[in-house]
């Protein structure tokens, strides 16, 4: 299943965010999403996720989703959206309880969820109890509970500690590896754009238009290697190189906001 | 670009010269509550008291000893007259706070999730939230008779337009974070609600519970002594008159026992429903 931004435009009164934005995310593709701060990344992504009606564009499905995906399009959220109310366990079967599952398919699908992210021993644990990197886990374990096509990710690792990320960013390439799920990944992070993405849709100051479209003709797994970290840190540098002036002019327009 | 002030660099610090401590800048501002000392405090407060009656410092009509008040209490509980007005105030306290409360969350919860709901509810909630409930008293009287209907309806509008306002600050006070995810899962209306603003809607739905008891505290007491024969209301104001001090701070300290008693459940409902927070 392929997710389409077709010819993208937003605007948030008289202040217009997006213009024009066109790509696609192929099946099992991981699709980065740069630029300077306020470009409309995250606006993008609500709209691409069906949480935001654009003002004009739209984005599209082509393809059937796989048949046991109970949700195709799966938010992993900057601020985890976890319920603070719930343990680990019931906010990661919390999207399955309307999905008309017996409770041992349920049980099934959010035992494999929280062995694939290391949740097991924290399931009756509550969020409040979790570090930062543990609750995004769980964020990611109740997205992986619904068996996602593309995982819709808005700057999942931002509000996570160094050493967190590292470690979280490692999970990610592990989870994506095999090409089942594809992702929409905004960061404003390109070293974590370069290790993960397949490809990287630069986009401009706003409105955020597309400047380009960058591919990495390397595999997750080559990436790894400490002699790919010279080709990757060439490319850090390409990226920020097209993105520094406007994200100078970005931040001067939001002091001055 | 952050450019270095022009500055002298700092010279070395002398090896040998003499340390000294860091001053201490922090501590303070967080108060701590003791576990017996205000206990102690109200125990002394009432010895106090009782020395100065035994002393004759105050007038016992004016301001009876504890002792007194605690036997007149003791007696009002072996006569049976204590229950007989203590249960007309119960009834009309929990009638009135049942309906008051069922109508204003369900009130809260249409004004905090309906555009329609919210444009009319807030516009008369507002309106009328600031009447001191107990002036309609007599309006009621008249529409709803003589008997206990007036009463309980006095209670049940001061604790609707509490509870309602509550209800729908806590609605609107649940993060947009958690619906949003709800709605990106695709969680249908009734499940986000039950699921997601029910709970996230609670704390201030409690706190308001604490607002509504003194609220039907207040009027049970008021209405009462307007207009009833039975409770303590009438009981306290019929003891003024007679001048039996004794028996209207006995009526007084009940009321105070009872709103104790309330507060301490609302404690453990929030002890058990609140544990997450």
């Amino acid at each position: 299943m392929d997710l389409i931004a077709d010819h993208i435009s937003h605007c948030f009164g008289t202040l217009e965010v997006l213009d024009d934005v066109s790509f696609t995310v192929g099946a099992g593709e991981v699709v980065a999403i740069v630029g300077p701060s306020g470009c409309g990344k995250s606006t993008l992504l609500s709209i691409l996720g069906g949480l935001l009606q654009p003002g004009a564009g739209a984005a599209e499905l082509r393809g059937a989703p796989p048949q046991d995906s109970l949700n195709p399009l799966t938010f992993v959220f900057q601020d985890f959206a976890l319920l603070p109310w719930s343990t680990v366990e019931a906010n990661v079967e919390f999207p399955l309880l309307h999905t008309g599952l017996a409770v041992a398919e349920r049980r099934a699908l959010v035992d494999d969820a929280l062995r694939r992210t290391g949740l097991v021993d924290f399931r009756g644990t509550y969020p409040k109890q979790l570090s930062g990197g543990m609750r995004q886990r769980v964020g990611i374990a109740r997205a992986l509970a619904v068996r996602p096509a593309i995982l819709l990710m808005d700057e999942p690792l931002s509000a996570l500690d160094s050493q967190t990320r590292e470690l979280l960013m490692e999970d990610f390439i592990r989870l994506l590896a095999d090409g089942a799920m594809g992702a929409a990944y905004v960061t404003h992070n390109l070293e974590e754009a370069v290790r993960l993405a397949d490809r990287i849709v630069v986009l401009s100051r706003r409105p955020g238009r597309v400047r380009e479209v960058v591919p990495i003709a390397m595999t997750r797994a080559e990436r790894g290697d400490i002699a790919a970290r010279g080709k990757l840190l060439a490319l850090q540098n390409e990226l920020w190189s097209l993105i520094r002036t406007e994200a100078i002019d970005a931040e001067r327009e939001v002091q001055h906001a | 670009m952050l450019d270095r002030a022009p500055r002298q660099n700092q010279p070395p610090a002398d090896a040998t010269a003499e340390t000294r401590p860091v001053k201490f800048r922090g501590g303070g501002f967080i108060p701590g509550t003791g576990r017996y000392g205000g206990w102690i405090a109200l125990a002394a407060a009432i010895v106090l008291w009782q020395l100065a009656d035994s002393i004759a410092l105050v007038n016992p009509l004016f301001l009876p000893a504890p002792l007194s008040i605690a036997r007149a209490i003791y007696q009002l509980a072996l006569s049976g007259a204590l229950w007989h007005h203590l249960s007309y105030s119960l009834m009309r306290i929990g009638v009135g706070w049942v309906l008051g409360t069922a109508a204003g969350v369900a009130t809260g919860f249409a004004v905090g999730l309906s555009s329609l709901a919210r444009s009319v509810g807030i516009t008369f909630i507002s309106a009328l939230f600031p009447i001191p409930k107990i002036a309609l008293l007599p309006l009621l009287i008249l529409w709803l008779g003589i008997g206990e209907e007036p009463k309980i309806a006095t209670i049940a509008l001061g604790v609707f337009f509490s509870t309602a306002i509550s209800v729908y600050s806590g609605v609107d006070a649940v993060p947009r974070n958690l619906i949003r995810m709800a709605q990106s899962f695709n969680v249908p209306f009734s499940t986000i609600v039950w699921k997601v603003i029910w709970p996230g809607a609670l704390p201030s739905i409690l706190a308001g519970f604490r607002i509504t008891a003194s609220v039907a505290l207040l009027l049970v007491v008021s209405a009462e002594m307007i207009g009833a024969e039975y409770g303590i209301g009438a009981f306290v104001l019929q003891a003024g008159n007679l001048m039996q001090t004794d028996q209207l701070l006995a009526g007084v300290v009940i009321l105070s026992v009872f709103g104790l008693v309330v507060g301490r459940l609302i404690n453990l409902l929030e002890t058990r429903l609140l544990h997450w927070r």
